[in-house]
């Protein structure tokens, strides 16, 4: 349930850049390879989100497909399985380009100062 | 009145902060000349046996400190304060039930209570768990993860990110291959596909086997290794 502490991170991500204003929306993007369980993350957002600026925000979690470039024939792999692995030639040795992120990309805000909700 | 909703472009890595916090633990550890590893791996796979082992071989030639991760009790504290080293206990409960993980900023806290300048080898052991700790860079220098035959040969496919992020793996309680149906050829080539690169060492906690190889290991991470014993 590392979820708990990634929400905390970006309700507190989402609260300093709203400085005030309420949050309606947060859009956040989670690479294939990290170890996020969505309805944790949605269930943990919502539990830390209370009482703060973006309370009441919905998450929307984009996944990022993973893929990576083999260091043994250079090819570029879409990785959706494990082991990750090299379409081309098999081999396991890997430069990974896409699927580890993990980013609070934009936010929606109520242009409308309401004051009382500083998180 | 009418409120209207503006899109605002953020893009900030929600681990940021952490990062930040672990890269400052870094630079403190740099500074004081002190190597890290974050010993990771599920609960019962043997850490704390292990670094009994480990305290004992490296006695006189290495200074050693530990922080130990347990979500509650001082336990494994307890158990190496014979050694006489400095130990600190990090309990993840400030809420919620105890977090399954370091994070930075608790390692932080933790290093307070340690006289980092007098250590050349910081373990820190993590919460036992194959997932969570390998999402939260605590400042170390090296992932070292034990793996014990009792867990089974699929583990790395299982969780294979945890794997993935270990410069070494530890094979533990190999003196009980005899009583199980552990394939341990199966279990190398699953850890090739995860992680083909990293040093595995088949070792016993229990009965010393390997440990050597493990503690020659950690030796050759430190530069000034053996400084405070130059006849041994």
């Amino acid at each position: 349930m590392h979820e708990l502490s990634i929400a905390t991170s970006i309700v507190e991500i989402a609260c300093r850049h709203a400085a005030g204003r309420r949050v309606t929306r947060v859009q956040l993007k989670v690479g294939y390879l990290r170890q996020v369980v969505p309805s944790a993350l949605t269930f943990s957002f919502e539990l830390v989100a209370d009482g703060t600026s973006a309370q009441g925000a919905s998450l929307d979690i984009e996944a990022v497909p993973a893929s990576g470039i083999c260091l043994q024939c250079g090819a570029q792999s879409a990785l959706d399985a494990f082991p990750l692995q090299c379409s081309a030639c098999g081999g396991f040795l890997l430069r990974i380009v896409a699927g580890e992120e993990l980013i609070v990309e934009s936010l929606e805000l109520e242009e409308q100062e309401i004051g009382t909700h500083s998180g | 009145m009418e409120r209207t909703v503006a899109k605002t472009l953020v893009v900030e890595g929600v681990l940021n902060a952490n990062d930040a916090i672990a890269q400052a633990n870094r630079e403190q550890f740099d500074r004081a000349g002190t190597y890290v590893i974050n010993l990771m791996s599920s609960p019962g796979a043997g850490k704390t046996t292990l670094l009994e082992h480990t305290l004992e071989r490296l006695d006189g030639k290495l200074r050693i400190g530990v922080l130990e991760g347990d979500v509650q009790t001082t336990v494994d504290a307890d158990r190496l304060l014979r050694f006489g080293i400095p130990v600190v206990q990090v309990n993840t409960d400030p809420g919620f039930g105890g977090a399954c993980h370091l994070d930075a900023n608790m390692v932080h806290h933790g290093l307070g209570a340690l006289p980092l300048p007098a250590i050349d080898l910081l373990i820190i052991e993590n919460v036992g768990n194959l997932v969570c700790p390998a999402e939260f860079k605590v400042g170390e220098d090296s992932r070292v993860m034990i793996s014990s035959v009792t867990e089974g040969e699929d583990k790395p496919l299982k969780y294979p990110l945890m794997f993935r992020s270990a410069d070494l793996i530890l094979v533990n309680k190999v003196d009980l291959l005899p009583h199980l149906d552990f394939d341990l050829p199966q279990f190398l080539r699953n850890l090739d596909a995860v992680n083909p690169t990293a040093p595995r060492f088949l070792v016993s906690a229990r009965t010393g086997q390997g440990v050597e190889d493990w503690c020659a290991w950690l030796l050759a991470r430190r530069p000034n290794a053996g400084r405070t014993s130059p006849t041994d």
